[in-house]
């Protein structure tokens, strides 16, 4: 180990000589995901050098390739990172395990108390802070006002499923090519996985008894698949199996869904006039519950800066976190890209800015976050924390194995029934190898 | 008579071959030309051929977002590097197999290509470790072995195919000339083999320039080649249509401009020994 | 003609390349059969020690294994078919005379060139889609309705896609076997009033017989171990799980190495088996 250490820094030294013309004392290796407000940073960062005379290099990846890198080399201990940006599912299983350097020092100035609870809680691990949120959402829908309008009807702040399938099947228009309502069907934990799981806590169900039992073949999880698949073949696009946040997003900005339940991040996406060929008629509301079922749908998560254990630039990219998640941060995207535009749902000074307050989303995404707990996400007790995933290493696996048996629902493959039974098998398997 | 005849099936063959040429060939035209769109336009219904705003605001964007030379030059490095290696160790073992075989030559050629089958997701972690063990993850050398050898027993067999096909009795008369091993190799083999290398070449260029997955999972940021560059753009926010197609024609268009150029030699090598 | 001088000579020479691959071979080889003698889960802490033959049990007896067993086959299978008789097809017309030769040629090689990864980008987003695909607008333009391609015909569009990256190296493989023909025997068969048909089979199919094992070998080698295509499409929902994506899925999604690379030796006997069996058919041919 240690002659590897004194190998990568004759390395690095070599390296920093060849360098030693320009002046950067240091240069970081960030690997970040390719979302708008991840690019947006990169064209920032020049300031950063310039203010502290610290390089940044970026690796940036599509989600699903960026979840399988960082994992290998955290796992591994690679090190071909200086900061790694992950989610909420891995930061507190990566804390409990030492991987991550704790953000317990940070900067008075840094006001790490003006962090949004919910965020904070869901990345840290016995209340330590392990990765600073860059962004954070919860999910709500977004609604056509003009369509809605048409339809006749009108939207409540807090409407029921009953009302969505209503409301969506008279959106519904095939003559114009407009789609009631768009949801996630893709196959992966994080794409059409997480919105089922955060859609049956609303109908009362859950992935697990307080024995790690999987409930699959409990009659929630069956009412919750069957309307989901019954609400999407009424009034859902076409191939809807395999669309995901992407998908979704691109057909809402078209003009060709009636209503997208999806991370409240794309509330600034869709009301964007220079992509979004809607954004003058966009309603937004709480994403919505079984009529009598107190949780709601709506999902938590964040995107965050963390420092993987045994960086040698741990001080640099602490810099760097800072820098990227502060407050200065967002008042310089504000300044030049518009409020609307700046990184959300991270900082509760934020929601307290005139300026921020008067942005149409902005109220009900902190609602949304508010009305989110990741410790009790469940109508009965869980053991688990998430809202729409479990947090427990081997979810990533069975989630996405899961949500796999579901798409094929979607696509017409097979039953609900069958999906499900296939869903509590494949389940048992996975936990009984990992020796639950 | 037979003229007129042959003069229609030549214009039958042509159109048909045209037409099944141009299918075959649509989606990378279809790529390329939506890379000139504006996203508006590339999601049109219906579909705009030509009849658009010719715009390079992709490829600004692109080449804003990441920089583009640097994704290049390690594809470069890495395609070009592995190939050549795996040329200078391959050529003595193809002479070898080819001109003094004995009988575990074919076993052994057969035990080579067997090798290619091993499931690269199942040694991931085992590489990923003997990388950090060594101080290789995130660097060129690394990658450029591992290529090699992914691509080594295509290479020993194109070769050893390559060299069969050269007539014994001119070594011999060689040897009677008195040349040695190493005249004979440099001095009568070589240049009869050149097309036969220069395939070899170009073949395993274009494999190790395509290759994603060892590429994708042992780079960072200083040895990232092309494919690295396409996995930052698979599925951005929003419209992408026309950004996706700028990244992709910027990621093949090197080496589809290269396999056009050297198509001749690429034809003329890429038999395998199966003519014959 | 070989002496011991020059026996041993080439025994050196060809030293590097075997010592080379056999390590390449060798070492992963033999970390992957002690990974998978072990209950290795990095997210748990790493390896937690023995585990028998519990992950060789647990990876065969899985709901996934038959299943992803038999979609390689079928997509290995499809893509080999669909390949070489469009190949054969495609080069017997690219050897009439014509004009413009070269250009078609150019144009047919060309798929060959693109990363798995671009093509599979391209045809999922801009031609499958079901919205906004070509493929969709060509399907709304004679009036039906256009097709889900990567949920409702998930392999098929695999297959399709996979197929369009490899027909150009199958045909030009099969062309250069059919420039090589004996015209003179054909022209001879044509006169004796022999029809195209009896004509392709009794002379043209066993001449291309030694080019299309090689395309078999060669194809299936790198066929068995797709994953870019799988990984970008359909991420390996709807049955399009290969054995390949399975193992992928066992080690990185679950992060169950142990699992993973007693799939891994599996995956490498059926690749051998695979292997053997095609040798047989290619040893068989190169010794003509």
């Amino acid at each position: 180990m240690s002659l590897k250490r004194v190998l990568g820094a004759t390395t690095a030294l070599t390296l920093c000589s060849a360098a030693a013309a320009f002046a950067q004392d240091t240069t970081i290796t960030i690997a970040t995901v390719n979302n708008g407000d991840m690019i947006r940073m990169q064209g920032y960062t020049d300031q950063f050098t310039e203010e502290t005379g610290i390089g940044v290099e970026w690796v940036t990846l599509e989600e699903n390739v960026l979840r399988q890198r960082v994992t290998t080399d955290i796992t591994t201990k690679g090190g071909q990172f200086d900061i790694m940006t992950i989610g909420m599912y891995e930061t507190p299983i990566w804390g409990a395990n030492g991987w991550l350097v704790p953000l317990d020092d940070l900067s008075e100035e840094y006001d790490v108390d003006d962090i949004l609870p919910a965020m904070r809680d869901g990345l840290s691990h016995d209340g330590t802070l392990y990765a600073a949120p860059f962004y954070g959402e919860s999910s709500m829908i977004m609604y056509r006002t003009d369509l809605m309008e048409e339809a006749g009807m009108e939207m409540p702040d807090a409407p029921t499923w009953e009302f969505i399938r209503e409301a969506a099947a008279a959106m519904d228009d095939d003559a114009n090519d407009i789609n009631g309502i768009c949801l996630r069907g893709k196959a992966g934990w994080g794409e059409g996985g997480a919105f089922i799981t955060a859609m049956s806590n609303s109908f009362g169900a859950r992935w697990f008894d307080e024995d790690w039992t999987p409930q699959f073949d409990q009659p929630e999880w069956k009412e919750t698949l069957s309307f989901f698949t019954d609400m999407m073949n009424e009034s859902g696009p076409a191939g809807y199996a395999t669309n995901g946040f992407n998908e979704n997003l691109s057909l809402f900005q078209q003009g060709k869904c009636g209503m997208w339940i999806d991370a409240t991040v794309a509330a600034s996406f869709v009301t964007n006039p220079e992509d979004s060929t809607v954004a003058d008629h966009v309603g937004f509301a709480l994403a919505p519950n079984k009529e009598g079922v107190e949780k709601r749908g709506n999902w938590l998560w964040a995107w965050a800066l963390g420092i993987p254990a045994g960086t040698q630039k741990a001080d640099e990219a602490k810099q760097f976190i800072e820098w990227a998640t502060s407050k200065d941060y967002i008042e310089l995207v504000a300044e030049n890209e518009g409020w609307a535009n700046v990184p959300p749902g991270a900082r509760t000074s934020l929601y307290e800015t005139p300026e921020y307050q008067e942005v149409p989303f902005a109220e009900m995404t902190l609602n949304s976050i508010e009305a989110a707990d990741p410790t009790n996400p469940t109508v009965d007790p869980v053991p688990y924390v998430g809202v729409q995933f479990v947090a427990i290493p081997e979810f990533a696996g069975i989630g996405t194995q899961v949500s796999q048996e579901f798409s094929a629902v979607y696509a017409g493959q097979q039953s609900v029934d069958e999906a499900l039974e296939k869903a509590q098998a494949i389940t048992q398997e996975e936990m009984e190898a990992a020796g639950y | 008579m037979a003229r007129a005849v042959s003069t229609r099936r030549k214009t039958i063959a042509t159109a048909a071959a045209w037409g099944i040429g141009l299918l075959v060939f649509f989606p990378i035209l279809w790529t390329i030309l939506t890379s000139f769109k504006t996203e508006a336009q590339a999601i049109a219904d219906p579909p705009i051929f030509l009849g658009f705003d010719w715009t390079l605001e992709n490829y600004r964007v692109v080449q804003e977002r990441s920089d583009y030379m640097r994704f290049l030059w390690n594809s470069v490095i890495l395609a070009g590097g592995s190939t050549i290696l795996g040329v200078i160790i391959a050529v003595p073992a193809a002479w070898s197999m080819a001109f003094v075989p004995s009988k575990r030559t074919k076993d052994i050629l057969l035990w080579m290509l067997s090798t290619k089958m091993l499931p690269a997701v199942g040694v991931l972690y085992p590489i990923y470790l003997i990388c950090i063990r060594f101080g290789l993850l995130d660097s060129r050398a690394a990658l450029v072995a591992i290529l090699m050898l992914i691509n080594l027993p295509i290479i020993v067999w194109m070769l050893y195919t390559y060299f069969r096909e050269i007539p014994g009795e001119i070594l011999e008369a060689a040897r009677m000339d008195g040349a040695g091993l190493k005249e004979e190799i440099l001095y009568v083999l070589t240049p009869m083999a050149v097309p036969g290398i220069a395939s070899t070449l170009l073949l395993n260029f274009i494999l190790a320039w395509n290759e994603a997955f060892w590429t994708l999972n042992l780079t960072a940021a200083n040895a990232a080649p092309l494919t690295a560059f396409i996995a930052s753009y698979s599925s951005p926010e929003g419209l992408f249509y026309a950004k996706l197609s700028a990244a992709s024609t910027m990621a093949i268009a090197p080496i589809l401009i290269l396999g056009w150029f050297s198509q001749k030699q690429l034809v003329r090598g890429l038999t395998f020994g199966a003519v014959k | 003609m070989a002496t011991q001088h020059s026996r041993s000579a080439a025994r050196l020479m060809m030293a590097p390349a075997v010592i080379l691959l056999l390590g390449w071979m060798l070492v992963p080889l033999t970390m992957t059969l002690w990974f998978s003698f072990r209950r290795y889960l990095p997210l748990r802490g790493g390896d937690l020690g023995w585990a028998g033959f519990d992950n060789f049990t647990r990876f065969v007896t899985s709901s996934a294994f038959w299943p992803s067993v038999q979609t390689t086959l079928v997509i290995v299978g499809g893509v080999l078919v669909i390949t070489i008789v469009l190949g054969v097809l495609l080069a017997l017309l690219l050897d009439q005379p014509m004009w413009g030769q070269g250009i078609v040629r150019i144009l047919v090689i060309a798929p060959f060139f693109v990363m798995p990864t671009v093509s599979a980008l391209v045809w999922k987003n801009m031609f499958m889609d079901p919205t906004n695909g070509l493929l969709a607008h060509l399907w709304r333009f004679f009036g039906a309705d256009p097709i889900a391609w990567l949920s409702e015909v998930p392999t098929t569009s695999i297959v399709m896609i996979v197929s369009w990256q490899w027909l150009p190296f199958a045909t030009l493989i099969l062309l250069t076997a059919v420039q090589s023909l004996d015209r003179e025997q054909l022209e001879a068969a044509e006169m004796d009033g022999a029809s195209p048909l009896s004509r392709f089979t009794y002379i043209i199919l066993p001449h291309l017989g030694r080019a299309i094992t090689i395309v078999l070998l060669i194809q299936t080698i790198f066929l068995l171990s797709i994953f870019a295509e799988i990984f970008v499409t359909t991420g390996g929902a709807f049955g399009t799980r290969t054995l390949t994506y399975l193992i992928f899925q066992r080690v990185l999604e679950s992060q169950n190495v142990g699992l993973g690379s007693a799939g891994g030796v599996y995956a490498i006997i059926l690749a051998n088996i695979v292997a053997i069996f095609l040798m047989r058919i290619v040893g068989k041919n190169l010794d003509r």
